[in-house]
């Protein structure tokens, strides 16, 4: 816990340390609020109380409507249905200058301030402090700019432009700004995903500061200890709906993950959802793909994995854990700052897509619209797109060829289209996905790599992608399956390995390969007795998979994708993180505890 | 290292890997080097230096250059230019672009010689209205109705030679300003020499720089056109600053196009053809960023005086054929655009 006497100076003298009012008012609250966008219901009937003084987690997996949420309290998108209420009067935000003028302020999880701009102008604009000629005051602004980051222990001329600062110092001077202005909610959304680990003890020290100012925070991270550090209450969204709301404390890591990743799976294997043969594969001897030690910056913090042919290799992890920023690294999609990545044990050498594709890595992007399909284009011209240098000759491409190739793939993959001319974009998403799984398929990859490749198709498309999958590793391909799908993963992989806080964690195998076993590893360090590692090691930095020791002059500075240096920190069991902060205001609100 | 671009980086990288890595590196957190205040002033008025020089080594090889009289001519010259400049800058600023201004200018200069008949404040007022409600139309099918500068200003740009054309029955009619009224006087006076019309685009640069440093509104300009996302989420008025820049375009082109026919004493109606791009031109010679963001309307002017320097000093040698001119500018535009982006990237990886 932050210590109080590290309470910013303008902290209110009448607050008393620590103490979140349980029976605090409600200041901002939305009821039953309802938001679709064009095919998706990104929000249904999902209410949503915030109390004055309070720091309330908002958690969920991709998709759940976090963000949705936000941008309604915060005025970016008008609700469909339902309605907000700030301090009990019903509200209507139409833009976000409105929801700022009410007393809602908020840090994007992506920078949103002007980079060319210098650091004073960015905390101020839109306020900036005039003389009396009503023009502005730069050396007060400066002054005053200079004087508000040092409160955040920020030591930054802020004449400087803010695009020349790192993203962890623009993110502080967010924080300056949002907290500046006169607020009386403010809502951060993954505000520690770029800072170093002192910057994360800044930022909780001004949410203690808040608190004591009876300020409520919202506060979104899927970082466990973070949340279980300094959040009062929880809010769990998925697909859209709300799932739960009540104190943390009275929630352990492991039912918290349960309802984020949601655990009623009864109904989805009625409808046979799950297509994966139920046998192992006959796995290989040689490892056709070796990552070590893979290290990026804020988000890869020594990845190490083995990878064999015939075999589907499960990559779990909760969002932000570096799941697919694994498969981008192994895909030479994403540079690295330390690591190595071999194919049939030859190193990849610097990272370029086209090196790895060269190598026989393919992989199937997390977002197919931005980083996959050309909608544009038809299922013919989409299928050979990465295979025409094979295709032609002298440059000329031979359109026999490609129809042969064409034709091969939409049999193989029973790919519904009207004909192989037909737009992509016309296509359902499962049968987009198979245009793109053909993309790569057609390079006749050694390794092929999956970023949730069933999500957002329908369920009858998935069950015929995982049958896919299957085939495929059976023929003798190696296949890493990146899924938030609890399910899909323990279905299909023959082995598991987890991820946390873009590190290597542990590996489920064999028996272990289970949704209970699977769920207990993502939640905290208590993973299964025969996990790869001393499981709930209580030292922090987390140790590093045994035999790949982090590389030294690099493990400073990736310590700020850890947030587990906290004393508080995993090794403990959850039950025992909460402060009496948090102790003493659960019974009182216990009482609104959603039990489903 | 600008944060749209690292976040962008890694997403993007599926076709060759981004540089995000490198460009993450933090530095510790400090004041500004040196080297980064030399950049920034090279970025700012790197333009003043180049017209100086170029101003000093024509001194020495051309007498007739260095007159007073020659300097007159060339000020005045200049005058008109800069004037649609200073609007372009603003709308460049925001991100825009502005193609109307030549034909606004052309309309302009016809209103004001056919209202000068009667009187001074006819000849002002009636191009302003006119050529501001052009520039508000424009603001507000860029800002509310989400189009594209480019085709707004495009069409713009046509409709308003399209009606110039029929105000001047096919350019036929040509409307004169009476000899010796008050408005012939403003385009056609002087101070010490000095024609009234670079007194007053001095004043509204004086003016424009006042408003783009120092107000709230010229610090929006640069939010807007640096990142209208972020802009909008710090709750800016994004639009209103985008509308509000199209109508001081028209009407600063309007007046000038006033100022011009009052030095003329008439109504040109061939006139302005190809002006927008000079201007544009002038402004990114000047320092500003065609991508908005960041700029300044004193590079704008040193920038239109840049361009009319060279103009006169092809007039100067004889021998060379003027329409070289276009050459030469052209070349320059390409030259500072170049070290634009070499000056951008050192500051950024500095």
């Amino acid at each position: 816990m932050a210590p109080p006497e590290a309470a910013p100076p303008e902290a209110a003298p009448t607050a008393t340390s620590g103490t979140a009012p349980s029976a605090a008012p409600t200041v901002l609250e939305a009821r039953g609020v309802g938001k679709r966008f064009p095919g998706v219901v990104a929000l249904d009937d999902v209410s949503f109380t915030l109390r004055a003084g309070e720091t309330h987690a908002l958690v969920g997996e991709n998709g759940a409507g976090k963000s949705t949420l936000i941008k309604v309290l915060t005025g970016v998108h008008r609700p469909d249905s339902g309605e907000l209420l700030l301090s009990g009067r019903q509200v209507r935000f139409a833009r976000p200058s409105e929801a700022q003028t009410a007393g809602i302020s908020t840090i994007y999880q992506e920078v949103n301030l002007v980079p060319l701009m210098s650091v004073a102008r960015n905390i101020f604009l839109g306020r900036e402090p005039k003389n009396r000629f009503g023009l502005i005051d730069f050396p007060r602004m400066h002054a005053e700019a200079a004087a508000l980051l040092g409160g955040f222990g920020v030591t930054v001329d802020p004449r400087r432009a803010l695009g020349t600062l790192g993203i962890g110092t623009q993110q502080m001077v967010a924080l300056a700004r949002a907290v500046s202005v006169e607020a009386h909610v403010v809502v951060m959304d993954e505000p520690t995903s770029s800072l170093e680990p002192r910057e994360v003890e800044t930022l909780f020290r001004v949410i203690d500061d808040l608190r004591r100012r009876n300020i409520a925070v919202v506060y979104v991270s899927h970082r466990m200890d973070e949340l279980y550090r300094i959040c009062d209450r929880v809010t769990v969204l998925r697909d859209g709906r709300h799932i739960h709301t009540g104190p943390l404390a009275a929630l352990d890591r492991m039912s918290l993950v349960s309802m984020m990743l949601g655990r009623e799976i009864s109904e989805v294997r009625r409808h046979g959802l799950t297509s994966f043969g139920s046998a192992g594969h006959d796995v290989a001897r040689e490892p056709v793909l070796t990552a070590t030690g893979l290290v990026r910056r804020h988000q890869l913090d020594d990845v190490s994995l083995e990878l064999y042919p015939g075999e589907v290799l499960g990559l779990g992890g909760l969002l932000g854990s570096g799941r697919s920023e694994t498969a981008k690294a192994l895909a030479g999609a994403l540079s690295l700052d330390a690591g190595e990545v071999r194919v049939g044990g030859v190193p990849l050498g610097r990272s370029s897509s086209a090196a790895a594709i060269r190598a026989g890595i393919s992989l199937l992007p997390e977002d197919r619209k931005a980083e996959g399909i050309v909608p544009g284009l038809s299922v013919r011209e989409n299928i050979v797109l990465a295979a025409l240098p094979r295709l032609s000759r002298a440059g000329i491409v031979s359109r026999a060829r490609q129809d042969r190739v064409v034709d091969i793939f939409m049999k193989r993959l029973r790919i519904k289209a009207s004909s192989p001319e037909q737009k992509v974009g016309e296509l359902s998403g499962g049968n987009q996905q198979k245009v793109l799984l053909a993309r790569w398929l057609c390079l006749e990859p050694k390794v092929l790599l999956l970023d949730e490749p069933t999500r957002g198709i329908d369920v009858g498309a998935k069950a015929e992608v995982q049958a896919l999958i299957d085939e495929l590793a059976q023929e003798g391909l190696a296949v890493l399956l990146v899924s938030s799908d609890i399910e899909e993963l323990v279905e299909g992989a023959d082995r598991i390995v987890v991820l946390r806080s873009g590190a290597t964690a542990g590996e489920l195998v064999g028996e272990n390969v289970s949704e209970d076993a699977l769920l207990a590893a993502l939640a905290d360090h208590t993973a299964p007795a025969d996990a790869a590692e001393p499981a709930g090691a209580p030292q922090p930095p987390d140790p590093a998979h045994p035999g790949t020791p982090a590389p030294a002059d690099t493990a400073a500075g990736a310590a700020g994708a850890v947030p587990l240096t906290q004393p508080a920190g995993p090794g403990s069991p959850p039950d025992a993180a909460p402060t009496t902060r948090r102790a003493h205001q659960a019974p009182a609100s216990a009482a609104e505890e959603d039990p489903r | 290292m600008n944060p749209t671009s690292s976040l962008t980086a890694p997403g993007t990288g599926v076709k060759g890997s981004g540089p995000g890595g490198k460009a993450d590196a933090d530095r510790p957190a400090s004041g500004v080097t040196a080297a980064e205040r030399l950049l920034s002033l090279v970025q700012r008025q790197g333009v003043l230096a180049v017209l100086l020089l170029v101003v000093v080594i024509a001194s020495f090889a051309y007498p007739t250059f260095a007159t007073l009289d020659n300097s007159r001519g060339v000020l005045v010259q200049a005058s008109f230019l800069s004037i649609v400049a200073l609007g372009m800058t603003l709308v460049i600023i925001t991100g825009g672009i502005d193609l109307s201004v030549g034909s606004v200018f052309a309309l302009g200069g016809v209103l004001a010689a056919w209202a000068s008949q009667w009187g001074l404040l006819p000849a002002l007022l009636v191009p302003l209205l006119v050529c501001g409600a052009i520039g508000t139309l424009n603001g507000l099918l860029i800002a509310r109705a989400g189009m594209a500068p480019f085709i707004v200003t495009l069409a713009s740009l046509l409709g308003a030679r399209g009606l110039l054309l029929a105000f001047t029955d096919e350019g036929a009619t040509t409307y004169l300003v009476p000899k010796g009224s008050a408005f012939a006087e403003l385009g056609q006076g002087t101070v010490g020499g000095f024609g009234y019309p670079i007194l007053v685009a001095l004043a509204l640069f004086g003016l424009g720089g006042l408003i783009l440093q120092r107000t709230s509104f010229g610090q929006t300009l640069f939010a807007v056109g640096g990142s209208a996302d972020a802009a909008t989420l710090m709750g800016l008025p994004v639009a209103r600053a985008k509308v509000t820049v199209y109508v001081l375009s028209g009407l600063l082109a309007g007046f000038a196009g006033a100022l011009n026919a009052a030095r003329l004493s008439s109504g040109v109606t061939i006139i302005g053809t190809g002006m927008e791009l000079d201007a544009i031109a002038a402004v990114v010679i000047g320092g500003t960023l065609l991508v908005g963001g960041a700029g300044s309307v004193s590079g704008t002017l040193w920038g239109v005086l840049l361009l009319a320097v060279i103009q006169n000093l092809i007039n100067q040698i004889g021998s060379l054929n003027s329409s070289y001119q276009s050459v030469v500018s052209g070349g320059f535009l390409i030259l500072v655009v170049v070290a634009q982006r070499y000056v951008s990237r050192s500051r950024r990886t500095l």
